[in-house]
């Protein structure tokens, strides 16, 4: 906001609506330092330390040997990897699908609300009903998959590491796409339909339209989307949670830190788990704010 | 819980208001005219054994104590999980803890459940199963009242295979050779489950994965001869298609719809297979644990659940007698009655309840009990499983040919565990 904003050109009126917007803003400023500033502390306090909940007389402090256990492990890189595939993955599949739905959203002509709204329910179903639902899909004793044509009756879809993927991958896509659908027709609406016209008068094709018109003014709403489902894709846990456990080599770092801090209870390693999880968000969010230059409240009067 | 206690509470209220005096006697943990309520955690039981032994065991109390079970999910793991995550906050809402056989080293360590002593202690251990009174200890300290234990036994199809094999190469041998139904059940999913038959492979083979807290023992030539047994199985003709992510379900599943020849399994697989797969039923035969090495008997594996009183609780004195009652004889024979679990104590293995819960094989489960290996106490616990189930999941990665490396692999991982070093 300040770097778009010269301060030589600031007028009073402006800096009037900031200190306005800083006044608006100030209670959930300060909700959200209670809420999320202290356990991250905290996280990064414990990370630091020998903490295991099982053997609570040999607490001792650490320094920075958890990070470096953590660091050091194959499993830890492992992981990255695991998460990072099935990050650009997903995104990748719910962009290109996410875009064809909302140019159908966009331009369709009767029943709006209803294609919009049955769009939505697959995000509106909890993550582990869906993931429970597409596992037994899956299944070989319960699911109809392996009665489709072309497809192996005793395909064991969860005994493989790239087929787990798959599923995991096919669930995510389902589950999310529709929120990046919504997040990029929310950009899509934003384009003048003159702009379009014009084209058409000077014989622009549809292809044209779409990559000289839609994508260019389309960039904010598109990276925002990128951004959120990035920043979500990451953290994956439900899914892969119900359906393999993380076995097969398809654990997600999420799975990791569970299983340091829930099943072994050991606090110290989990949290430096947890905060290293925390550092690569804040990076990928870096990189799309700086690099790309997602610019989150482009569109805004005066921004 | 909550809703009642505050029901009670404004009932109280108003009944103090309409009574000039107040003198109403309302139940509370903290009044002393009143029965004294305890809260049971324990993992739910599909039969009503729970509610049966907790409402029996109120009533006997005579206005001492009232028990209100509190249910926990079926999954082992996400038990523990509701568990530790009270008994880590310090929550005195719970009085008795079901705790699986597993558990009781960590609990302890972490001072979350409180030593047995005197007579109750001699009392809830009377005719127990030695190897099972192990499984409630913990440094020479009993932690908790043995309740139920379970085993597993290998079932078989009467029809298609005469006498039962007695040792795993020659199961896997007789299974790779049937024309139909050639394949074992077992559980080698990544979970507690394949920890157990891991367990009980090393056991029989006759080394242990720990022979104290934090002494990693598994001798190589035993350990790699039940690494063996587990290479053979799953990268043989005798492998369930989905091996890797079997539990004792999809095991029961598999046998019920008459694809496997054999399954190492619960005691619940029988009663299942009579109501859910009567064909199947009919003709189905058990015998012990197969051996992994032919001269040493087997040592099958051993689970259950043993009761013990939280260090958080409000009430622990009539919490050790609520226990011990949940735990006693009568308790144990409503177990096996309506849920089908195995007595811990040996006594009770010639009584009517065991024997028609068990048609012929109540001896035979009793045999395996005693002879179980059950799997290693310790504080560290969660890691060394952790250890052992990433170390050897899928099941498919050990080369029969050559166990070397993953022995290698599966030592160091447990090495490190019982230090706690590493993440897992």
């Amino acid at each position: 906001m300040e770097a778009s904003t010269p301060p030589a050109k600031t007028s009073s009126r402006t800096r009037s609506e900031r200190k306005l917007a800083w006044m608006l803003c100030a209670p959930a400023v300060v909700a959200m330092l209670l809420v999320t500033a202290y356990p991250i502390a905290y996280a990064v306090v414990l990370s630091l330390q020998n903490v295991d909940l099982r053997f609570p007389d040999e607490n001792s402090f650490a320094g920075l040997s958890n990070y470096v256990t953590v660091l050091t492990s194959s499993l830890w890189w492992t992981d990255i990897f695991n998460t990072v595939f099935l990050m650009v993955t997903t995104v990748a599949i719910e962009l290109v699908l996410g875009m064809a739905i909302a140019l159908v959203m966009h331009r369709a002509i009767f029943g709006r609300g209803v294609v919009r709204t049955s769009v939505l329910i697959p995000y509106g179903i909890i993550t582990v009903v869906a993931a429970f639902a597409w596992q037994f899909a899956f299944a070989p004793e319960t699911g109809f998959v392996n009665n489709l044509p072309l497809i192996s009756d005793e395909m064991d879809w969860f005994g493989g590491r790239f087929s787990s993927f798959a599923v995991i991958i096919m669930a995510e896509v389902w589950k999310t796409t529709p929120f990046m659908a919504l997040l990029l027709l929310a950009g899509l609406v934003t384009i003048d339909d003159q702009l379009y016209e014009a084209a058409r008068v000077d014989g622009a094709s549809a292809w044209q339209r779409f990559t000289r018109i839609t994508l260019p003014l389309m960039k904010p709403a598109i990276l925002v989307a990128l951004l959120f489902r990035t920043l979500d894709a990451f953290r994956v846990f439900d899914t892969i949670f119900i359906m393999t456990r993380g076995a097969l080599e398809t654990e997600s770092v999420s799975i990791l830190g569970y299983n340091q801090l829930i099943s072994r209870l050991n606090l110290g390693l989990g949290s430096a788990v947890s905060v290293l999880i925390f550092l690569c968000v804040f990076l990928i969010a870096f990189v799309f704010v700086r690099g790309f230059g997602a610019k989150l409240d482009e569109g805004r009067p005066g921004g | 819980m909550k809703t009642g206690g505050t029901i009670r509470a404004l009932i109280c209220l108003a009944a103090a208001a309409l009574t000039a005096t107040g003198l109403v006697a309302c139940g509370g943990s903290s009044d002393e005219s009143g029965p004294r309520e305890l809260t049971f955690f324990v993992a739910i039981q599909p039969g009503g054994t729970i509610e049966e032994v907790s409402k029996r065991c109120s009533e006997e109390s005579e206005g001492k104590y009232t028990i209100t079970p509190e249910f926990l999910p079926t999954d082992a793991s996400q038990q523990r999980e509701q568990l530790v995550r009270r008994l880590g906050a310090e929550d005195s809402s719970i009085d008795i803890v079901g705790m699986d056989v597993i558990w009781t080293g960590e609990f302890a360590n972490a001072g979350w459940v409180e030593p047995w002593t005197g007579a109750l202690k001699n009392q809830v251990t009377e005719k127990v199963f030695p190897n099972v009174i192990e499984t409630a200890s913990f440094e020479k300290k009993l932690y908790a009242a043995p309740f139920n234990t379970n085993t597993q036994l290998l079932w078989y199809r009467k029809d298609l295979v005469k006498k039962p094999p007695k040792t795993w190469d020659e199961m896997i041998e007789v299974a790779e050779g049937l024309k139909e139904a050639g394949s074992i059940q077992v559980q080698a999913n990544r979970y507690e489950g394949y920890m157990v038959f891991v367990n009980a492979l090393i056991e029989s083979a006759g080394t242990e994965i720990l022979s104290g807290p934090e002494e990693v023992d598994l001798e190589q030539g035993p350990t790699e001869k039940a690494l063996q047994v587990i290479g053979k199985l799953a990268n043989g003709g005798a492998a369930p298609p989905s091996l890797s992510t079997s539990d004792e379900d999809t095991a029961r599943l598999g046998f019920e719809a008459g694809e496997s020849a054999f399954m190492t399994n619960y005691t619940f697989a029988y009663g299942s297979a009579q109501e859910e797969a009567p064909d199947i039923g009919k003709v189905m035969g058990f015998a012990r644990f197969p051996r992994v090495d032919a001269s040493k008997p087997s040592k099958p594996p051993l689970g259950g659940f043993n009761l013990a009183v939280s260090s958080y609780s409000e009430n622990k004195d009539v919490a050790f007698e609520a226990a011990a009652c949940l735990a006693n004889d009568t308790s144990q024979k409503t177990a096996v009655e309506l849920d089908g679990l195995p007595p811990s104590r040996s006594d009770l293995y010639t009584d009517k309840a065991v024997t028609e819960a068990y048609p012929g094989f109540a001896g035979l489960v009793k045999e395996s009990i005693e002879a179980s290996g059950p799997r290693p106490t310790t504080p560290a616990y969660q890691d060394v499983t952790l250890a052992v189930q990433r170390a050897l999941h899928p099941p498919d990665k050990i080369d029969p040919e050559d166990t070397e490396s993953i022995y290698d692999e599966l030592k160091s991982n447990v090495e490190d565990a019982v230090k706690r070093e590493g993440l897992l």
